[in-house]
């Protein structure tokens, strides 16, 4: 790809406020994740305050034609139809899927791909796994909120395949060649250049699903739309369209047929979203009348997913709290070099992200060790609270008057005894109210392990907003689930150390 | 019959010389009251005798265990006054629970405060709680007794009451030594009384 245009475009943090605000009617501002990758939006690897890839390319056509200059806002793949929703910019353009929810929440511009879902497996076991139904049991990876993903959910029903959903496109098939997951589902490009990677993947010649990429806009620009599905009527006539895939080496004999019953309807939605819209999830969704039918279905999803949280948050405060009662006592009772060892251990823990603790810790080891998803996320989410309890059992441990440990040494006690009956008994009391604090905090930083791939219950209530195209009724009812699990907790807190006061 | 017997006593922390040259004996079933002015040293010389602070010169020569009943009780928070008396029984000299919570009543009964046996020390006035902490300390059946200023939390009447339990514990047998700054208190109640002052036992 060295015949790569580097396009005139910075990123809009470079653009003076002022400059902004006087050319607002001569810019398009697109939004879309250079996070994604070439081909759609990379930042230019010879210069970083750029983006390339064919939907850069596309923003500068419809820009271009419109009399505009393009302007690049970063979002963030999972959040770009709210900002699309919200007018953060006038048009996103990011491999976005054409889906049902979609088509009701934003005005959607002309599909102007189209691409096929295929499944990728291991070189040896191509004679294996054919399809989606002999993977029975089997963990298949794909990306959230996404045509794939609606494949998996219903193959989940159908074949019994556990969906297995990444928040990016490179550690499916990373994890895919460790064998953490046996397949993965997501478009052809995904798929070749996933291939092209990791040597040891091949990907099945069968179509699972066929989808298209639109440009997405705030429901009431439908006037600003209908300017752009002309310039890509246009671009598909002339052949620019095709050069700007052409030269990003994305161009297939599919492209020519979805153009030709493009130019061939005139209507708004010339083509159905998806191969699959008719019996999805979310066409399914967007045809009931009322949201809380939905809500009803997801329910059980959701309740599923909390118990994981509740799970996960219980057994990695147990391991906070043992291995953090142990740091404590070795700080308060260790020598010299273990003290440094373990204070060193909780500043480099506290001082960096739980994100990246957990980042290394799934990702960072696989060549190491293979962790599970679930297991790599208790022993991080475990690991890094223990670092914060230990602080807490610490204080408390020197809060304890130390006329009572004289006390007991006068008497005879050996200092394990004074720890085990005398001084952490009271130090848990006194330890006790920011325990629970920090438990409730914990309940909530476990959705961060949604990024290696557990889904609890923000992950899976990020599936169902992005599913019904809402996050109004998802996300109360996620908050509730949140309190149901948090407020008993607290009352079981009070309620121990009332107990304590009277006896 | 001297039990007791401290020699050229000398304690240190840091740079700083707290207690030196200190050397005093006690027989058994005397009571002898160290006075002096509060930072004399007379903790101090307590503490060592407890093994609390390590000596930088000198001999303590006593029988053991040494019990000690501190200004401030210290009785342990989380139990009631009467666990406080038997938990070192149990624990230390792994007598059984049943006689062992006997003994810490009887205790308690002979002190005073054997109503007082299921509070905890932070429902207890001054008084009962220095009576559980001496009853704590004779649990282990010391041989010697040491107090550091007993009477601070005691109003006057209460003080004539120290003075007459110390006296028939020491007819029991025990070496008692009071840290004071109480002179009438050490005239109440020791045979012999040691004038402390910059760290050193002075000529009264």
């Amino acid at each position: 790809m060295n015949c790569r245009r580097p396009a005139v475009v910075l990123c809009v943090a470079l653009l003076l406020p002022s400059a902004a605000g006087a050319q607002a009617d001569v810019v398009l501002r697109w939004g879309g994740d250079a996070e994604g990758g070439a081909p759609y939006v990379e930042a230019d690897p010879t210069d970083p305050s750029r983006v390339v890839g064919f939907d850069v390319e596309v923003a500068e056509l419809l820009a271009s034609a419109l009399g505009r200059t393009p302007q690049f806002v970063q979002v963030g793949f999972t959040s770009i139809d709210a900002e699309a929703a919200r007018r953060d910019f006038d048009i996103g353009l990011s491999g976005i899927e054409d889906s049902p929810a979609r088509r009701a929440r934003l005005a959607i511009t002309l599909p102007y791909y189209e691409f096929r879902e295929v499944l990728t497996v291991r070189a040896a076991d191509a004679n294996k796994y054919r399809s989606l139904a002999d993977l029975r049991g089997h963990r298949v990876a794909t990306l959230g909120a996404t045509l794939a993903y609606d494949l998996l959910a219903a193959s989940q029903a159908r074949d019994g395949i556990i969906p297995v959903t990444y928040e990016d496109d490179v550690h499916p098939y990373s994890d895919l060649l460790l064998g953490r997951v046996d397949a993965v589902v997501l478009d052809a490009i995904l798929a070749n250049r996933g291939v092209r990677r990791n040597a040891g993947l091949v990907n099945q010649p069968s179509t699972l699903a066929v989808g298209h990429y639109v440009g997405i806009l705030a429901a009431d620009q439908t006037a600003l739309r209908d300017r752009m599905n002309d310039v890509l009527r246009n671009a598909m006539r002339d052949g620019r369209l095709e050069a700007i895939f052409k030269r990003w080496n994305v161009w297939n004999q599919d492209q020519p047929r979805l153009y030709a019953r493009v130019l061939g309807d005139a209507s708004p939605y010339p083509v159905a979203a998806s191969s699959l819209a008719a019996s999805s999830d979310a066409a399914r969704a967007m045809s009931e009348s009322r949201t809380w039918q939905a809500a009803a279905r997801y329910f059980p999803a959701l309740l599923r997913a909390a118990v994981i949280t509740i799970v996960l948050s219980c057994l990695s405060m147990g391991l906070a709290v043992v291995v953090g009662a142990l740091i404590a006592s070795g700080r308060v009772y260790g020598s010299a070099p273990l003290r440094l060892v373990l204070t060193s251990y909780v500043e480099i823990v506290r001082g960096t992200p739980l994100l990246l603790q957990l980042f290394v810790l799934y990702f960072g080891l696989a060549a190491v060790i293979q962790l599970p998803a679930f297991v790599a996320a208790l022993i991080g989410l475990g690991l890094n609270y223990a670092a914060y309890e230990s602080e807490i059992y610490r204080g408390a441990l020197e809060a304890v008057p130390v006329g009572q440990l004289d006390a007991a040494r006068t008497l005879g006690f050996s200092e394990r005894q004074i720890l085990r009956l005398i001084r952490a008994p009271q130090a848990f009391r006194l330890a006790l109210a920011p325990m629970t604090n920090d438990f409730v905090a914990l309940l909530k930083d476990s959705s961060l392990v949604s990024v290696i791939t557990v889904v609890e219950l923000t992950k899976q209530t990020s599936i169902f907003a992005s599913n019904i195209g809402s996050w109004v009724v998802p996300g109360l009812m996620c908050a509730g689930m949140y309190l149901a699990m948090s407020l008993p907790l607290a009352r079981v807190a009070r309620r121990i150390e009332r107990g304590w006061r009277h006896a | 019959m001297t039990v007791l017997d401290v020699r050229s006593l000398e304690v240190r922390r840091g740079a700083r010389t707290i207690v030196s040259a200190v050397s005093f004996a006690a027989a058994r079933g005397e009571i002898v009251a160290l006075m002096g002015a509060s930072g004399a040293g007379k903790s101090t010389i307590l503490r060592a005798m407890a093994g609390l602070d390590p000596l930088s010169a000198g001999t303590i020569s006593l029988p053991r265990p040494v019990a000690m009943v501190f200004q401030f009780h210290h009785l342990f928070a989380n139990m009631t006054a009467h666990q406080n008396v038997w938990l070192a029984l149990v624990h230390v000299f792994k007598r059984p629970h049943a006689e062992s919570e006997r003994r810490a009543q009887e205790l308690l009964d002979a002190l005073g405060v054997g109503h007082r046996a299921t509070a905890l020390p932070h429902e207890l006035s001054g008084g009962e709680a220095q009576r559980v902490a001496i009853a704590r300390a004779l649990a282990i059946e010391p041989p010697v007794l040491l107090m550091d200023e007993p009477t601070a939390s005691l109003d006057p009447a209460r003080r004539g009451d120290l003075a007459a339990t110390l006296r028939r514990l020491a007819a029991e047998g025990r070496t008692i030594i009071v840290a004071t700054h109480d002179a009438d208190f050490a005239g109440a109640c020791a045979h012999r009384v040691l004038h402390v002052a910059d760290g050193t036992i002075i000529p009264g």
